[in-house]
């Protein structure tokens, strides 16, 4: 009835508006999950700003393969590694556009201008550009990349040269980073002298598949397919994000046809997805894990027995069936098995209280002890309930003896006391960058990380060691075998407890053909097409 | 009338004063370092932290800061987004439309629905139709926002799709932002069917955001009412013969209405900070869904900015409000 009655004028007053057709051109609806901080990727470090600017609107000199957390040729055709791994030259694309904007028309193609400028800006402090728009490059420099480039050299309009300080193997993986997306060197060139620069922070061109047309925060982000795009024009016309933060309202907008891709379901309603038949639920292995770290600086973690027992007293399969609710995996090595260099052969710590309790006694705590359990506030991929994982680990090591307070603080002091060593043992958890093992075993558990990332404050010599000869070497099946070994003496020393690897799902509406989850968390759309 | 608007003028100044210190200091009280919480998991090193620290006047004393905050709003700068770089004053006009047509249509909701049901449960005191719009008010007073926003929104949006689920317009329109209010926009645009589109959009979140307080203008209509009708000068006018209806709407009315506009006064301030919920549930991109990101991400900028200019539009109305009470009611501007 209300809805008649509002009705009724509307439509008299849409009679009295102008009329033209609406248009009829194809359009792809992502339902995101929030708005994207800004368009220069960057400068952020979110998924949600990552999808909205680098993965769909520009390229880097590498890509990773869709679907794979391998680098393909990108905007770089090849290139080639010195013998002393301290010289990376890259040949690039020919032909390649840029987009245009309503001020800016690109007056040439690619080349390695653009490739200069992108990184000189995030490297050189006296770049003119690094301090506009507040410049800071939180990835580049979290990536270390500031220590490892010595020089950026131009060879010709097709060729760069990268020079390191270090021999550096994963140097690759960073730059098929969103970070080091590239940027029109002749847009920057053209805002600095209208006196703008930081426009091409809000209205950049990039060389991807789609242009963004229009931008309401809280609201939509609108692009249009790019003409030129080098690897051909995408398949539909429009791609619209639709920000929806309620994970709810996105479900109720998929099966209302209002949206036809929607990321981060809830738990809940997963069942439900899976019977409906106009939906498609797929799945993937996420590229995560959920750990709790034993400070290994504090007594009685120094000792390994006690890591070992402790292990062995936590019930995995019981959290998964809990916190994760079937969208969870039991993890047993600190990279999940997506990634290359996974090492199946390392056994884990099956629930056994009764031996727990015994290496306990050898260790000497044969009463046991009294500890704490920090827990997140968050809600974190890898966990999607910190609060609830603690409870169930505090039940189990209470059988053997152990005392467990639950300890929580808000997110960022959590972060910032962590750091610092304040814990005796911590939940927390990684998603990874670039698909590169270096990303999270040395980022994780190197000693260079203790008092930063390195939650267990743990540096062993050994573990270590293998990590730094992995780095140093660009041969591939060389690098597996050292992470192998690694991922064995990790789970004998046992800093941490390996808790579980969370399982990513995405619906997808049925006439969506050609979508692949991509496994570091990005949502492409170039390679969608809509069936009817 | 002038010496009244003067004399509540001048009590709106230390107001001031006292919500940028408030905000000033709950925002930091609040554990959390903006930049740790920016960095998440990934971490800033201590240099590089001393340094964000620098750039964004964090290492400063905090009267200086507070000092430099106030100086700048002064000017009319309410300084910079931590998050997206942008001045808060200008993602605040860009979001506000949004939130002033959704509370707009709320707050019409509210009135055309609680005023003559109010009134004619006070008329027909003691009836069916009192007691159901008692009950009906009491039930959507206590109704949590998101709950009863999901309950229609999967009965009218899923099930029955009359109404679209979320979001302004329909994605197949692309209207040039040009008053940010999208009714006028869609009008604008000329594009045909973007108008019902966006008012269509308008259906849903306007009866989420405008029951609450439709349900406190019924129930205060109400009361107010039935206190009037019992007055000597109500029988009077009875027994001289006027028509009821006159004597409902010009009799009584005039002096019920004086509770009912203050209580629709405080809801206008209730509406714009309880859009919160509405806005977050149906993803619209109003200025409630922005602050709240902006707690959580310790964005001190747009907490102190945007929370000085709802409060400073909440004291506007009640003004405004105060003010109309003295045309309605002359003696309230002649007492003191």
């Amino acid at each position: 009835m209300k809805l008649r009655l509002a009705a009724l004028p509307l439509a008299l007053m849409a009679a009295g508006a102008i009329s033209t057709s609406a248009n009829a051109a194809s359009t792809l609806v992502y339902c995101s999950e929030g708005s994207p901080e800004g368009f220069n990727p960057s400068f952020y470090t979110s998924g949600t700003t990552f999808d909205a600017s680098s993965k769909n609107m520009f390229n880097r000199l590498l890509e990773f393969k869709l679907g794979t957390t391998e680098t393909e040729p990108g905007l770089a055709e090849s290139y080639d590694v010195s013998a002393d791994g301290l010289e990376y030259t890259f040949h690039l694309r020919k032909g390649v556009k840029f987009h245009s904007t309503k001020d800016f028309k690109p007056s040439r193609d690619f080349n390695a201008d653009d490739v200069i400028f992108t990184f000189a800006r995030q490297w050189d402090k006296n770049h003119p550009y690094h301090n506009v728009s507040g410049g800071s490059y939180e990835y580049f420099n979290g990536m270390g990349m500031p220590d490892l480039i010595k020089d950026i050299v131009k060879v010709d309009d097709y060729t760069v040269k990268f020079v390191l300080n270090k021999p550096e193997a994963p140097f690759i993986a960073n730059l098929a980073m969103d970070f080091a997306s590239i940027f029109s060197a002749e847009q920057a060139d053209y805002l600095m002298k209208q006196g703008k620069p930081e426009q091409l922070d809000i209205n950049p061109v990039g060389t991807g598949p789609f242009q963004k047309v229009q931008y309401q925060k809280d609201s939509l982000i609108r692009y249009t397919a790019f003409d030129d795009y080098w690897k051909g024009r995408a398949q539909f016309d429009r791609l619209v994000f639709s920000i929806t933060p309620d994970a709810s309202v996105r479900y109720a907008k998929l099966k209302a046809g209002e949206c036809h891709v929607m990321p981060y379901p809830n738990p809940a309603d997963l069942a439900q997805m899976e019977a409906d038949k106009e939906i498609n639920l797929m799945s993937q292995e996420g590229l995560n894990v959920g750990y709790l770290a034993f400070n290994t600086e504090k007594a009685p973690f120094t000792d390994t027995k006690v890591r070992q027992a402790l292990n062995l007293a936590t019930n995995k399969n019981a959290i998964i069936d809990a916190v994760f609710q079937g969208a969870g995996k039991v993890a047993k090595n600190p990279i999940p098995p997506t990634m290359w260099s996974y090492n199946d052969n390392v056994k884990d710590y099956a629930y056994d209280p009764v031996k727990a309790k015994a290496l306990l006694k050898e260790a000497g705590y044969e009463d046991g002890f009294k500890t704490n359990i920090w827990a997140m506030p968050v809600q974190r991929p890898y966990n999607p309930n910190a609060r609830r994982m603690a409870e169930i680990i505090q039940e189990d090591w209470k059988k053997v003896g152990v005392d467990a307070e639950i300890v929580s603080y808000e997110w960022g002091e959590y972060l910032n006391r962590s750091k610092k060593g304040e814990h005796d043992t911590v939940l927390l958890g990684w998603t990874g960058d670039n698909g590169d093992p270096d990303n999270f075993l040395y980022v994780l558990l190197g000693c260079d990380a203790v008092g930063g990332s390195n939650r267990a404050q743990w540096c062993n010599e050994e573990f270590n060691n293998l990590l730094l000869e992995a780095k140093e070497t660009s041969d591939k099946a060389e690098r597996t075998k050292y992470y192998e070994e690694a991922q064995q003496v990790f789970k004998r020393e046992a800093p941490w407890i390996t808790v579980a690897h969370s399982v990513v799902y995405e619906p997808i509406r049925e006439e969506v053909k050609g979508y692949k989850i991509d496994p570091l968390g990005g949502h492409y759309f170039y390679n969608v097409s809509l069936e009817k | 009338m002038f010496q009244f608007i003067f004399r509540r003028l001048s009590l709106v100044i230390p107001t001031f004063i006292g919500i940028t210190l408030l905000t000033f200091t709950l925002i930091r009280l609040i554990p959390g370092d903006p930049i740790e919480v920016m960095a998440g998991e990934r971490g800033v090193s201590a240099e590089r932290h001393a340094e964000l620290s620098a750039q964004l006047g964090f290492d400063q004393p905090l009267y200086i800061q507070y000092f430099n905050y106030v100086s700048g709003v002064l000017q009319g700068d309410l300084g910079n987004s931590l998050v997206t770089r942008e001045p808060v004053l200008s993602e605040f006009l860009a979001l506000f439309p949004a939130t002033i047509e959704l509370t707009f249509c709320a707050a019409i909701f509210a009135i055309l629905v609680g005023l003559p049901a109010g009134i004619i449960a006070a008329v027909k005191r003691g009836t069916l139709f009192d007691h159901s719009v008692m009950t009906f008010s009491l039930t959507g007073y206590s109704m949590p926002v998101f709950w009863w926003a999901l309950l229609l929104m999967l009965i009218f949006s899923v099930n029955l799709g009359w109404t679209p689920v979320s979001g302004r317009i329909d994605v197949v329109y692309w209207i040039d932002n040009v008053t940010g209010f999208m009714l006028i926009d869609s009008i604008l645009s000329g594009e045909e069917g973007a108008f019902s589109s966006a008012a269509s959009h308008l259906i849903l979140p306007s009866i989420v955001l405008g029951t609450i307080p439709m349900a406190v203008i019924a129930r205060m209509t109400r009361s107010s009412m039935l206190e009037v009708l019992s007055e000597d000068y109500i029988r009077t006018a009875r027994a001289k013969g006027i028509a009821p209806w006159r004597v409902i709407v010009i009799h009584a009315l005039r002096n019920a209405l004086i509770p009912v506009i203050t209580v629709i006064g405080l809801q206008v301030g209730i509406l714009l900070s309880g859009a919160i919920l509405t806005e977050t549930v149906f993803a619209w991109p109003g200025i409630g869904k922005w602050l709240i990101e902006s707690i959580g991400r310790r964005d001190y900028p747009v907490v102190q900015g945007g929370i000085l200019i709802v409060a400073t539009i909440i004291i506007v109305v009640n003004l405004l409000v105060d003010i109309a009470y003295g045309i309605v009611n002359p003696r309230i501007r002649h007492s003191r």
